[in-house]
């Protein structure tokens, strides 16, 4: 079970009842649950859409994309059924905080899938949780059996005539899955392949219904969005990032941890003070803000508020919340080449450009690390990056090209470094290949 | 649907709504290469080959998945649309090996194609190529992992055109992999659509992989001589030392009613052209024994023969078998000949179907039969008997994806649970051999109900013949269940509806046509019966009037020493007929066939002959729609069943102009009076010879019988223009003669399925192959199911 | 083809989740992996019938998803992250010592049947990097010496229970 950190900067919304013995139905009534579904249902449809447009709140699965927004593209009148479905197929490298979420708060979640539910008018929410993560589903399926035992689930949920389910559902590794359209594949029981949009999920979704798929903390958010309220939500961030968001810190630093800060926090500030600075020996080189899919960022780059657009002006991105410090004992030719086996190894192979130029990419890397670069590698690597970029059939290829993209770009002289014999910083020069080419 | 308007690079383009941005740019006549992308097959959007700049859109978009939207302002020709496309190219050489000077496809492989149009002349890539040895999943289909490039229309072709499902994609990323169903091998129809789709040399045929170059090969879209669904093959043909070869069928031709569909016997049953059993020599019976001989010798003992006999027995001494798979032309021929020249009416087939009764029962409605064409659109679709899936598989196909892509609905009648059951609307299970009480509880006969309301209520059945009566569009298609009156039932039933048309299906190549020409005892050429005096009797000058026998009062008039001759071509009734070969001890028989079949071993002639591959001519199929037959191989030794009717003729003493009127009506000049130096004789003889046709101032072109045929049997005069451009006409029945009830008995079903084809099929070396490997897979399953 | 009681109540309930057959299929893969340690030719067969699909569609979904495995592996499945965040704090010199440890590398078994090694992508345990994962269970904050610990406590599990 992970450890919990704290910091005085800390705004605790999602993560107030972390520690607090809440995945327990009576602890978490204690703690002010299912209170937001209880003013929900007392609310019109709209209403709720309203409160959580206005909140500001953005998809914290890493488009950041605002959430009530999304719900409001549901069509009111459907002939097929409608479905919330909540992402918690957590596998974006540097990222473990709904980890946490479903750990210590499973009941926030399903309360999160209910308000979506009455927003939007489905009866039906699935909470997908990745493979890996088997003791999560067991705490959440006790959750769910708690919470129908209470009448927070089922039919006629605290008396109000309607009526909601709420059922996990698990994964069995694979990142792509990720993807909305690709979590909703893996759910009907195929391979992860996104399917082609539009239509999009809120329209034609999960066997064809209209589909809300929000990620585990965005869900979590909401019941604390209907009680506090959208404009006390909206000004714990910036303007257009409302709240807080939970930021994994990770890599050699003195408290790495998951913290939850409020938007817009400053970069430097989360790691020096919060994250508390570098580990004895080690500076910084560089930070990955949002998950190994954003650009990094260098050293220079760290005064910047932790908010979607002013990332989006430094050419980066918020991305999913994994923080990870790059700090200068890492070779970045040795960085970029496991950031591309990931996604070689994580590519779907739908689509011609992610398949192929993953897997060139990673050979280029493999080769280039183990010291049987060319010079023309470089520009080739930054090439085939940009000939990924913004082609593939899903954003996983352009998961892979961009941090490539401004790691070549940033860090190019520890490229023509290896090209000079210059020892890699990391570790000898070694050249395995790990994954197989072909299973 | 409304149209759109939209711009694509600067051309203004109207289009239907709900059209593809592809299919748009296509019409406007701008190209968007894509691999994935297959018109009838679900959208992919993986190649991304299709990219396009649409204003307002900040990414590139692929044009495939993109529907058309009023004032949309597509760019297709861009810097950056190019970089895209090259940048796909150069992906996809990453790890295909380049090793076209070997590959199969080389010459014909779109990403050659590709990489000629939008491709980098220069290599980045410099690392090793992932591989993967090739793999061998059935007789006919191999598999080069190594070369595809996952456009994945193989397994949508198998699953969504096919309804087979045999191909699957599996593990993932740059592994990803088309997997066999079997997990080595692959359990299938064998059809071969997963190659001839396959955009690079990743799946090659066993039939034809390593044999030629594509561009050594003359590709000939001729008409397939197997079931009588008509579709179009296409033969690659290479010269060889016995002739011309055929290396390989394919669809390469889309042009067919067939569209892009072939089964395992239109793609891979051309082999027995040149089987070692072929014959290549005529053979005389001397001294109890076949012994080979010269042509001249086998046509002067035949035609003295049959002019003996005629002259001294008279023609009712002399019987004649007709074949189901020599074209049109020779039917017409073959029939011609027996009536005028050895006077007999003693003329029949192997029936598989009653046609005379579908013609009997349409008069008054003459225009309610479909075409193959006509199937594929039709709303709704009734199918009473037969497994179409088995027995007509470009019939099943042409329903299968009316039911996918226009929602058509399919009502089943049938004693078995068949396959098409799947694309359904209703199925009805009715017991064995009540097909026609189907057809009579159609017509209004509610007492007939009782005879197949054995799984399904007599209520169920009467809504179901009320939602039937319904349909505004229905095309009704029965088997040879469905007979003599029954087919009277069924034509009631549809000429009260308010507009239905109905398919009678046949077995063979040319059932139809042979039924259309008149190999009957009792009918001419469109079903006029030979006691009324008509056209053909005043054009022919004299028929005899007295209906002949059929097959089985053949052999009975042999057995009773009445026959004194029998001329069969391309038949072998002996062993598909059950006729005792014995009968026919005292009768000089003549056989004209590619092998020594049962039959051919009775003869006192036997005339090797050329298959359908190897002449010109027309075949119609079960609809009735006539497709062009054209040559394309040849193989030395024989000849087309046309010249050697004409040469018995000529044989007997016949002026051969009276029988094939060669020459009537074309007497251009074609440089003869110049003499031969002037050339246009050659030239002309060079195009004729290219298109597969005969000079036509010879008494051996079909061309000339087909003219006579299109003036005197109703319904063939269709345009010979598109006929000659290989188009297929749909020959409608109104105006034929009264057809006629015949003995319901005399229809013996062919009893085929996916891989056999009579006579024929035994000499199909690929077609065996792949029965073998299935027996020897079953046996292997038993053994490990002990 | 037999599975335990608790699969086949958990079968039972989530068969009334979903409107359709298939959407059990990835879940219910898992845990039969999980009782008979890999999915046999006769597990793949029993759930493509459970599910309404053929064996292929079966076989395509399997060979998607990496948790799943057509091979037997070991009792312990040591699956060791080295993706980022753990790289950065050392996850390879963990995979090392497991390797050296085990004596075998990825994807292999050992002889006794008790551990199989494998790398893996992310596991979300970032901030308490390096970690592995033996089967479901998580450790974190590895250090070399730990991780022999770690498959030594295995070790012994893993024999005591066979005696």
């Amino acid at each position: 079970m992970a450890d919990l950190v704290s910091h005085p900067d800390e705004v605790k919304v999602v993560s107030k009842r972390f520690g607090l013995g809440a995945t327990e139905i009576d602890r978490y009534l204690e703690l002010d649950g299912y209170k937001a579904v209880r003013k929900a249902l007392g609310m019109a449809p709209e209403s709720i859409i309203a409160e959580v447009k206005d909140s500001g709140l953005r998809g914290r699965g890493g488009a950041g994309f605002n959430t009530g927004l999304k719900w409001s593209f549901v069509p009111k009148q459907s002939p097929k059924p409608k479905y919330i479905l909540c992402n918690g197929d957590e596998s974006e490298p540097g990222t473990c905080k709904d980890r946490l979420i479903f750990e210590h708060d499973p009941h926030s979640v399903i309360e999160g899938v209910t308000i979506a539910g009455l927003a939007v008018g489905a009866h039906v929410g699935y909470i997908y949780i990745r493979g890996e993560y088997r003791y999560l589903s067991e705490i959440m399926q006790k959750a769910i059996r708690q919470a129908y035992a209470r009448g927070f689930l089922g039919k006629n949920i605290l008396g109000s005539g309607f009526d909601f389910d709420v059922y996990w559902h698990g994964g069995a590794g694979a990142y792509e899955v990720g993807e909305e359209s690709a979590l909703m594949e893996s759910l009907e029981g195929k391979r992860g392949i996104p399917r082609i949009r539009p239509p999009f999920p809120a329209v034609v979704g999960l066997w064809g219904g209209p589909t809300v798929i929000n990620n585990a903390e965005t869900l979590a958010s909401v019941p604390h969005i209907l009680l506090g309220g959208a404009e006390w939500y909206a000004k714990l961030g910036t303007p257009k990032n409302g709240g807080t968001r939970l930021f994994c810190l990770s890599g050699r630093l003195n408290r790495p941890g998951v913290y939850e800060l409020p938007m817009g926090y400053n970069l430097k500030k989360m790691i020096y003070d919060v994250g508390g600075g570098m580990a004895q020996g080690h500076t910084l080189k560089a930070v990955v803000p949002g998950g190994s899919s954003t650009p990094l960022l260098t050293r220079e780059e760290i005064d910047v508020p932790m908010d979607f657009d002013s990332l989006m002006k430094v050419g980066s991105m918020l991305g999913s919340g994994g923080v990870v410090i790059v700090d200068d004992s890492a070779c970045m030719v040795k960085f970029a080449l496991r950031i591309m086996s990931f996604y070689q190894h994580e590519s779907c192979g739908w689509c011609i450009p992610c398949r192929e130029g993953t897997d060139w990419l990673k050979k280029t890397l493999t080769r280039f690390h183990s010291g049987g670069g060319v010079r023309k590698d470089i520009d080739d690597l930054q090439y085939l990056s940009e000939n990924m970029l913004g082609r593939t059939f899903c954003p996983l290829g352009d998961a892979a090209a961009m941090p490539t993209i401004s790691i070549v770009k940033k860090f190019r002289k520890e490229f023509e470094d290896h090209l000079d014999g210059k020892p890699c910083p990391l570790e000898k020069a070694e050249a395995i290949e790990r994954s197989p080419v072909m299973a | 649907m409304a149209d759109v308007n939209l711009t694509i690079d600067g051309k203004k383009v109207t289009a239907p709504a709900g059209t593809l941005l592809i299919e748009a740019a296509k019409s406007a006549g701008i190209e968007v290469p894509s691999f994935c992308y297959y018109p009838n097959l679900s959208l992919q959007g993986a190649c991304r080959m299709c990219l396009v700049k649409i204003e307002k859109m900040p990414k590139l978009q692929t044009a495939c998945t993109t529907v058309i939207s009023e004032g949309m302002m597509v760019t297709t020709d861009s810097d950056e649309v190019r970089q895209a496309r090259k940048g796909m190219i150069e992906l996809l050489l990453g790890n295909h090996p380049l090793d076209c000077p070997v590959c199969d496809a080389g010459g014909e492989c779109e990403l050659q194609d590709m990489t000629f149009s939008y491709g980098a002349a220069e290599s980045r890539f410099i690392d090793v190529k992932n591989h993967r040895d090739e793999q061998q999943w059935s007789p006919v289909v191999y598999f080069d992992r190594p070369r595809c490039i996952l456009c994945y229309r193989c397994v949508r072709v198998c699953g969504e055109g096919m309804d087979v499902w045999a191909l699957g994609v599996q593990h993932r990323g740059v592994s990803s992999t088309i997997v066999p169903n079997q997990e080595d091998h692959l359990e299938c129809e064998e059809c071969g659509m997963c190659i001839d789709i396959c955009p690079v040399g990743a799946l090659t045929s066993g039939a034809y992989r390593y044999k030629t170059r594509p561009w050594e090969m003359k590709h000939v879209g001729t008409t397939c001589t197997h079931c009588a669904d008509g579709c179009k093959t296409t033969l690659g043909v290479r010269r060889c030392s016995t002739g011309t070869e055929l290396v390989r069928g394919d669809n390469r031709d889309k042009s067919g009613i067939n569209g892009d569909f072939l089964c395992i016997k239109g793609r891979y049953g051309f082999d027995f052209a040149h089987h070692e059993d072929r014959l290549h020599q005529p053979l005389i019976r001397r001294n109890g024994r076949l012994t080979p001989c010269t042509w001249e010798e086998a046509f002067q003992l035949t035609g003295e023969r049959l002019r003996q006999i005629r002259d001294r027995e008279g023609g009712d001494a002399i019987a004649v078998i007709g074949s189901t798979r020599t074209t049109n032309e020779e039917n017409y021929l073959l029939q011609k000949f027996a009536r005028t020249v050895l006077g007999t009416n003693h003329i029949d087939h192997h029936r598989t179907a009653d046609y005379p009764a579908l013609v009997a029962a349409l008069a008054g409605h003459p225009k309610l039969t479909a075409s193959m064409r006509e199937l594929f659109e039709a709303p709704a679709m009734l199918l009473i008997g037969n497994d179409p899936t088995r027995q007509h598989p470009l019939l099943a196909w042409q329903i299968r994806n009316n039911v996918r892509l226009h929602r058509a609905r399919l009502y089943l009648v049938n004693a078995q649970p068949i396959k098409l059951r799947r694309q359904a609307s209703s199925f009805f299970a009715i017991p064995a051999g009540r097909e026609a009480e189907v057809a009579a509880f159609l017509a209004g006969q509610d007492s007939a109900v009782a005879a197949i309301a054995s799984e399904t209520s007599p209520e169920a059945w009467i809504r179901w013949r009320d939602q039937l009566r319904r349909e505004p569009k229905l095309v009704v298609m029965f088997g040879s269940e469905i007979r003599g009156d029954a087919v009277a039932s069924l034509i009631k039933f549809a000429a009260d509806l308010p507009e239905a048309k109905l398919i009678c299906l046949g077995d063979y190549a040319n059932s139809r046509g042979a039924a259309d020409m008149g190999l009957y005892p009792d009918l001419l050429p469109g079903y006029h019966p030979v006691t009324e005096v008509g056209e053909f009797h005043k054009d022919w000058g004299g028929v005899p009037e007295k209906p002949g026998l059929s097959l089985r009062q053949m052999a009975e008039h042999a057995q009773a020493g009445k026959l004194k001759a029998l001329y069969v071509v391309g038949a072998n009734p002996v062993e598909e007929l059950g006729l005792d070969p014995f009968v026919f001890s005292q009768s000089f028989v003549v056989v004209e066939d590619l092998f020594l079949t049962e039959t051919a071993a009775i003869a006192d002639v036997v005339l090797p002959a050329a298959n359908a591959y190897e002449k010109s001519g027309t075949f119609t199929n079960t609809c009735g729609d006539l497709q062009l037959v054209k040559k394309a191989g040849e193989v030395t030794g024989t000849k087309s069943d046309f010249e050697i009717i004409v040469r018995i003729a000529d044989a007997m003493g016949v002026a051969v102009r009276k029988l094939v009127p060669f020459g009537r009506g074309s007497r251009a000049d074609m440089g003869q009076s110049r003499g031969a130096q002037s050339g246009e004789a050659d030239r002309h003889s060079v195009w004729l010879e290219a298109r597969g046709l005969e000079p036509k101032m010879s008494p051996f072109d079909p061309m000339a019988i087909l003219d006579e045929i299109q003036r005197l049997v109703p319904g063939y005069d269709v345009s010979r223009l598109h006929l000659l451009a290989g188009m297929d006409q749909h020959t409608s029945l109104s105006g034929s003669g009264p057809g006629t009830k015949h003995d319901p008995s005399a229809i013996m079903p062919a009893r085929d399925d996916l891989f056999s084809s009579g006579t024929l099929g035994r000499y199909c070396r690929t077609l065996n192959a792949v029965l073998e490997n299935g027996h020897k897979l079953a046996a292997e399953e038993e053994v490990a199911a002990e | 083809m037999r599975f335990s009681e608790p699969f086949e109540q958990r079968f039972q309930e989530m068969a009334s989740h979903y409107p359709t057959r298939r959407s059990l299929l990835v879940p219910t893969l898992l845990y039969a992996q999980d009782e008979v340690g890999f999915l046999s030719d006769e597990v793949v067969a029993e759930i493509a019938r459970r599910v309404e699909l053929t064996e292929l569609e079966v076989r395509n979904v399997i060979s998607y998803y990496s948790m799943l495995t057509t091979q037997p592996r070991g009792k312990y499945n040591v699956q060791v992250c080295t993706n980022i965040a753990c790289l950065l704090m050392g996850g390879e010199e963990i995979l090392d010592r497991c390797r050296l440890k085990l004596g075998i590398r990825e994807k292999e078994t050992t002889p006794d049947g008790l551990f199989s090694l494998e790398e893996v992508e992310c596991m979300g345990a970032c901030c308490w990097a390096p970690a592995v994962q033996v089967n479901y269970d998580f450790h974190e904050h590895l250090t070399p010496q730990k991780m022999d610990q770690i498959l030594d406590q295995y070790t012994k599990k893993g024999t005591e229970r066979r005696r």
